[in-house]
């Protein structure tokens, strides 16, 4: 349905999304919303998990060698830049169609923040601290497990909260490529030119975006080691967090 | 890659860019105009603060495709319009900036306010002339953000049908014919990095008294 016209046009709108939302056909099968929201997080959750196996470690060793500090910088930056509509695409011609091309491309979105928000946290340790953890006679390995990844936790979260969003928010346009997830309302309204599937598709995506963007919010603050909460509250600096690792996602 | 599509599409590909452009820059540029306002609100007034960081915050997580399908049904614009396009990716901008520039002019050292004031500085001229030009490398770093973003997020547009460079992809994509992505790509690419460094250097420029300092935006 195109929108209407004239001042309901808003009001109308929002009615029929409510009437989508209350239609059972619209929750049942694999075209149904449970289904569909359960492939987008298997893709999401897929795609962080090797993200994280491969930006992690590779974030923790500069991070604690200090070495290549410009290398994640310089990657965090310029993968900005690529147009995940390209790489998607992209990938179909190099791999073939399905799930492969939207993990790769999810990964290639994912690794640039969870590998900044990975430096940064073990870059920033306290020298004194890493200090006395030598002091005490802790390995170099020990001093980065035991000592600089707990205190990196925030900000690894962080970035983790970043591939996240972006992760989600990307993972629609895998409908484009023919693939599951919420996308498909999206994609499927716009080709069949059904306004109210489209906006119930966004809306639903949006919901999803700002539901995990609350929990993994939660999740940072409860994860945060104890001895670190006081400390960080007093030197906290309110203006790093968006600028660092961020970019918006698609 | 077939190296003879690019000049025998130059004119198209010229077009599209053009366009790209359009639709990624005037964002950036009503962003900031907007923000700057909103930016020294949220600085001057806590309450103000407390509605529009978490509320830019909120804009900022919803998923760009997202914004491009509803707004026609928000804005009664055709879903082919230009217009949705700036208006998200103009909803964007202010949602990175409003918190970056409340941030960077809270940062402005309060002695040195005050002697602008001693100075006899009004609050107007005091804030064009002393507090906004000490918050430009922050603001600077959160544009070259929006920018760097925008460009890149103008080609989901193609997916309902305006997206600049995009195109390109969804094309590509329809004809498996990789050489148009891959142009697509570098140049989205490479019309970002050009933005950067354009926003690089214009922050330079604009504070000669931190040149020595610059080491760059985080």
């Amino acid at each position: 349905m195109e929108p209407a016209g004239g001042g309901g046009r808003a009001v109308n709108l929002f009615l029929e999304v409510v009437q989508w939302f209350g239609d059972a056909s619209n929750w049942s099968g694999t075209r149904g919303v449970p289904s569909r929201l359960a492939d987008h997080l298997a893709y999401t959750v897929q795609a962080l998990l090797i993200a994280a196996v491969i930006a992690v470690p590779i974030g923790a060793v500069i991070g604690h060698t200090g070495r290549g500090g410009f290398f994640v910088v310089g990657t965090a930056n310029g993968l900005r830049a690529l147009p995940e509509l390209g790489m998607l695409t992209l990938l179909v011609g190099f791999v073939g169609i399905g799930l492969l091309p939207l993990t790769i491309a999810l990964v290639i979105l994912a690794v640039p923040p969870l590998l900044a928000g990975t430096y940064a946290g073990v870059r920033n340790t306290d020298p004194a601290v890493i200090d006395a953890a030598r002091g005490m006679g802790m390995r170099e390995q020990e001093v980065l497990t035991k000592v600089e990844l707990p205190i990196a936790v925030p900000l690894i979260l962080g970035g983790l909260r970043t591939a996240t969003l972006q992760v989600i928010a990307t993972a629609t346009i895998g409908a484009y490529i023919g693939l599951s997830g919420l996308g498909r309302f999206l994609i499927d309204g716009l080709a069949r030119n059904d306004y109210t599937e489209m906006a119930a598709g966004a809306v639903l995506v949006a919901a999803l975006a700002l539901i995990v963007e609350a929990l993994l919010g939660a999740l940072q603050r409860l994860l945060v080691s104890p001895g670190l909460r006081t400390a960080q509250a007093s030197r906290r600096a309110p203006r790093q967090a968006p600028v660092v690792a961020g970019g918006i996602a698609s | 890659m077939i190296w003879s599509w690019i000049p025998s599409n130059a004119d198209r590909i010229l077009a599209l860019t053009v366009e790209h452009l359009r639709l990624a820059l005037i964002p950036v540029v009503v962003g900031l105009v907007l923000s700057v306002p909103l930016g020294w609100f949220a600085k001057r007034y806590p309450f103000a603060r407390a509605v529009l960081v978490p509320a830019a915050g909120v804009l900022y997580t919803i998923p760009s495709l997202t914004l491009f399908v509803v707004l026609p049904g928000i804005l009664g614009t055709r879903i082919l319009s230009e217009i949705n396009i700036i208006v998200a990716l103009t909803i964007y901008t202010v949602a990175l900036l409003v918190r970056t520039i409340a941030d960077a002019l809270a940062a402005v050292p309060g002695l040195v306010v005050a002697a602008a004031t001693a100075m006899g500085y009004r609050p107007a001229r005091r804030f064009l002339d002393v507090e906004l030009p000490l918050a430009i490398p922050v603001l600077i770093a959160g544009l070259r953000v929006a920018t760097v973003s925008s460009i890149s997020l103008v080609s989901v547009g193609a997916l309902i049908g305006v997206g600049g460079l995009g195109e390109f992809f969804t094309e590509g994509f329809q004809l498996q014919f990789p050489t148009e992505i891959i142009v697509g790509v570098a140049l989205i690419v490479l019309l970002a990095l050009a933005g950067d460094a354009v926003l690089l250097m214009i922050g330079r420029i604009l504070t000669p008294w931190n040149r020595q300092a610059a080491g760059g935006a985080p």
